[in-house]
C-alpha cells in the first residue's frame, strides 16, 4: 500500500468514527448508504475491473443474498448467522453461475449476467410460500436500544461490510490471482496460453463478488425490514455499481469509495432538488460521463475538461 | 386442437416480434452496440401512434412507418453526437452509455405520458378471425402482416440498395469497407438510425394490440435479446426465426406456466442457449 492509500484510510477511519459518535440520523443513513453503494462497487470490480468482465449481476447477488437473509431470519435464525450463510449461498450461487456464462465474451456475457436477477425475481415472485411474493417479506426487528441504536448498528454493519471489500480486493490485487486476473483483462486468449487457469480464475472472483454482494443485500435486508422483489431485484442496482467504479476509476483500489462518496451526493443533489426527474438526471450523468470522463474523475487532472469536450464535438475543432 | 389454437397465437406474434429485434440485431451487428434504448424507442413509437390514433383517427398500423421516420429523424443526429464518440471502445463503455440515454429517455416519458397504461380501443371493433373453431384476434393479423412487411423492406433495402451494400460491408469488415470509399462513419449512424426506425414501427404496431406505458420499456427490450439470440445475430432471416420462436415459446409457456412465467422462461432458455450455442439458431460460429 502507497502512503497516499494509508493516508486515505486513515482520514476514512477517522471520519467513520466520528461520524458513528456524533452525527445525528439522516447523516447517518448517508454514511450508511455510502457504505453499501461502495461495498457493492468494491464487489463489482473485483469481476468488472479486475477480470474486465462487464458483469450485470450485482442486481442478481444483492436481492438473492436479502432474500436468503430474510427467509433464514424469519425462519428464526439470528442475523449473526443469517448474514454469512446468505453470503456462502450467493457465492455457491455465483459459482454455479459463472461456470454456465464466465466462458462467454462481451457483449453476450452482458447480456447473459443482465437476465439473472430478471429470473430471479420472478421466480421470487412466484415462489409465495416461502418468499411472500409480490407481497414481499417483513424482517423481525432487531431490539438495539431505540431508533438512534438502530441507526449506528447498521452504520457499523455497513461500513464492515465496505471494510470486507477492500480487505478482498487489497488481498486479490496483492495475490497470484490478482496478476492472473489482469492478465485476463489485457488478453484472455494470451493468458491461457502461458498457462493462467482463466476459468478458475474469473469462477473464483465471481463468487467472491457473489459473496460480496449477497452479505451488502443481507444487510441491507434488515436495515429496511422490509423487501419485495421488484425493490432488491432492481436494475439500477447493478448499473450503479458500474457509474460509481466509471468516476473512481475502473480496476482500481481506492476507485470504489471515491466514486461512492462522489455518486453519492449527486444523487442526494438530484432527489433533493428534481425529485420527478432524478433519474433522468442519473441518465444525464451517465452518458456525460461515459463521453466526458471515461477514465474516471483521474482524467480532470490529466486533460482540461474543455479539451475533451473539444475533441469531442466535431464543429468546435476548428475553434478552438 | 387446443395447442394448435396456442400454436396460432404465437405465430400471430410471430412478425410483430421479428419487427420487434430487427432493429436491435442490426444495430448490435453493424455497430456492435447493444442498444439498451432499444426498449424506450419501441414505446416512444408506440405513443406517437397512440396520440396519432387519438388526435387524428389514424389507423396505428398504418402509422407505423410515420412513426419509424420520426425516429429516425431523432436517432441520426443522435447516434452523430453522443454514441459515435464511443464506437469502437470496450462493451462495458457502450452499454453503460446507453443504459444512461434508457435512463433518460424512460424519465422524460414517464414525466410527460405518466405511468399508467393506455390502449387505443378501436371504434367499431376490429373483430377475429374465425378459421374452422381456430380463432385469431384481426389486430394481432394485422400487426403481425405490417411487421413482416417492414422486416422484408428491410432486407430488401439491405441486399439491394447501395446504403444496403455499404451498411453490409461496413459490418463485414469496416477498414476494408472505408478503404472502399464508404464513409464509415456516416454508415453508422445511418444504420443506428435505420435500427430506430423499426423500433418506432415496432412500437406502432404494438400500440395496436397491447396496453402501452413508459414503465414497460425493459419488458420489449428484453424480447430482444431473447429474439436476437435465438435466431443468431445481424440476420434478417435470423430475427425471423427468433421472432417466431419466441412467439411460439410464450405462447406454450403461457399455457404451461401462466402468463407471468411466460418471459422467464424465455430469459432461461436464452441463458442455456448462450451456454451451448451463443451464435444463436442460425448464426455462425466464431463472432464475438
Amino acid at each position: 500500500m502507497s502512503g497516499r492509500v494509508v493516508i486515505g484510510l486513515l482520514a476514512a477511519a477517522a471520519a467513520a468514527l466520528a461520524l458513528g459518535l456524533a452525527a445525528d440520523n439522516y447523516v447517518l443513513r448517508l454514511a450508511t448508504t455510502v457504505g453499501m453503494y461502495a461495498a457493492l462497487t468494491w464487489s463489482w470490480n473485483l469481476i468488472g475491473g479486475y477480470a474486465g468482465y462487464p458483469s450485470f449481476a450485482t442486481a442478481a447477488f444483492f436481492g438473492l443474498g436479502a432474500y436468503a437473509a430474510g427467509v433464514l431470519q424469519t425462519s428464526g435464525l439470528p442475523f449473526g448467522l443469517a448474514w454469512p450463510l446468505a453470503g456462502l449461498t450467493v457465492a455457491v450461487f455465483a459459482g454455479l453461475l459463472g461456470g454456465a456464462i464466465l466462458h462467454l465474451r462481451g457483449h453476450y456475457f452482458a447480456i447473459a449476467s443482465l437476465v439473472v436477477a430478471d429470473v430471479l425475481r420472478e421466480v421470487t415472485n412466484v415462489w409465495t410460500g416461502v418468499t411472500g411474493g409480490g407481497m414481499g417479506l417483513s424482517l423481525p426487528l432487531l431490539s438495539l436500544g431505540g431508533v438512534n441504536g438502530q441507526a449506528r448498528f447498521y452504520f457499523t454493519a455497513m461500513l464492515m461490510m465496505a471494510a470486507l471489500g477492500l480487505g478482498i480486493s487489497w488481498l486479490v490485487e496483492r495475490s497470484r490471482l490478482g496478476v492472473a486476473l489482469r492478465c485476463i483483462e489485457q488478453n484472455e486468449d494470451a493468458a491461457q496460453v502461458i498457462g493462467v487457469d482463466t476459468r478458475a480464475c474469473k469462477v473464483a472472483v465471481f463468487m467472491l463478488s457473489g459473496m460480496l454482494a449477497g452479505a451488502t443485500g443481507a444487510v441491507y435486508a434488515s436495515w429496511v425490514t422490509y423487501i419485495d422483489p421488484t425493490d432488491v431485484y432492481d436494475v439500477l442496482l447493478s448499473v450503479k455499481p458500474i457509474v460509481m467504479a466509471l468516476i473512481g476509476g475502473v480496476g482500481t483500489l481506492m476507485g470504489p469509495l471515491v466514486g461512492a462518496v462522489v455518486f453519492l451526493g449527486l444523487e442526494e443533489l438530484f432527489w433533493r432538488n428534481v425529485l420527478e426527474f432524478h433519474a433522468g438526471l442519473l441518465g444525464l450523468l451517465v452518458v456525460a460521463l461515459v463521453l466526458f470522463l471515461p477514465g474516471g474523475l483521474r482524467d480532470m487532472g490529466r486533460y482540461g475538461l474543455l479539451r475533451r469536450l473539444g475533441r469531442f464535438l466535431p464543429w468546435s475543432r476548428k475553434i478552438l | 386442437m387446443l395447442y394448435l389454437q396456442v400454436l396460432l397465437n404465437g405465430l400471430a406474434l410471430g412478425g410483430l416480434y421479428a419487427c420487434i429485434a430487427a432493429g436491435f440485431s442490426l444495430v448490435w451487428g453493424v455497430l456492435n452496440v447493444i442498444n439498451i434504448m432499444h426498449g424506450s424507442l419501441i414505446v416512444l413509437g408506440a405513443y406517437l401512434a397512440f396520440f396519432a390514433h387519438q388526435v387524428f383517427g389514424i389507423n396505428p398500423f398504418l402509422f407505423a412507418p410515420v412513426a419509424g421516420l420520426v425516429l429516425f429523424a431523432i436517432a441520426y443526429p443522435l447516434q452523430k453526437l453522443v454514441i459515435n464518440p464511443v464506437m469502437g471502445r470496450p462493451v462495458l463503455i457502450t452499454l453503460t452509455l446507453t443504459f444512461g440515454l434508457n435512463l433518460f429517455l424512460d424519465n422524460l416519458m414517464l414525466k410527460f405520458f405518466q405511468a399508467d397504461f393506455r390502449k387505443i380501443t378501436f371504434d367499431p371493433p376490429l373483430g377475429v378471425f374465425n378459421l374452422g373453431g381456430l380463432l385469431v384476434p384481426v389486430d394481432r393479423v394485422m400487426a403481425t402482416a405490417t411487421g413482416l412487411a417492414l422486416v422484408g423492406a428491410l432486407w430488401l433495402l439491405l441486399r439491394n440498395t447501395q446504403l444496403g451494400r455499404a451498411i453490409i460491408a461496413v459490418r463485414m469488415d469496416s477498414q476494408a469497407a472505408a478503404l472502399m470509399g464508404i464513409d464509415v462513419t456516416r454508415t453508422y449512424a445511418l444504420a443506428f438510425a435505420l435500427g430506430a426506425f423499426m423500433a418506432g414501427a415496432a412500437g406502432a404496431l404494438l400500440s395496436g394490440i397491447f396496453p402501452i406505458s413508459p414503465v414497460t420499456s425493459s419488458v420489449y427490450l428484453g424480447k430482444a435479446f431473447v429474439i436476437c439470440v435465438l435466431g443468431g445475430l445481424g440476420s434478417i432471416p435470423g430475427v425471423l426465426v427468433g421472432g417466431f420462436a419466441l412467439g411460439i415459446i410464450e405462447s406454450f409457456g403461457t399455457l404451461v406456466l401462466g402468463p407471468e412465467l411466460a418471459l422467464t422462461l424465455a430469459f432461461l432458455l436464452l441463458i442455456a442457449l448462450l451456454m451451448f450455442r451463443p451464435s444463436g439458431l442460425l448464426g455462425r460460429r466464431g463472432f464475438q
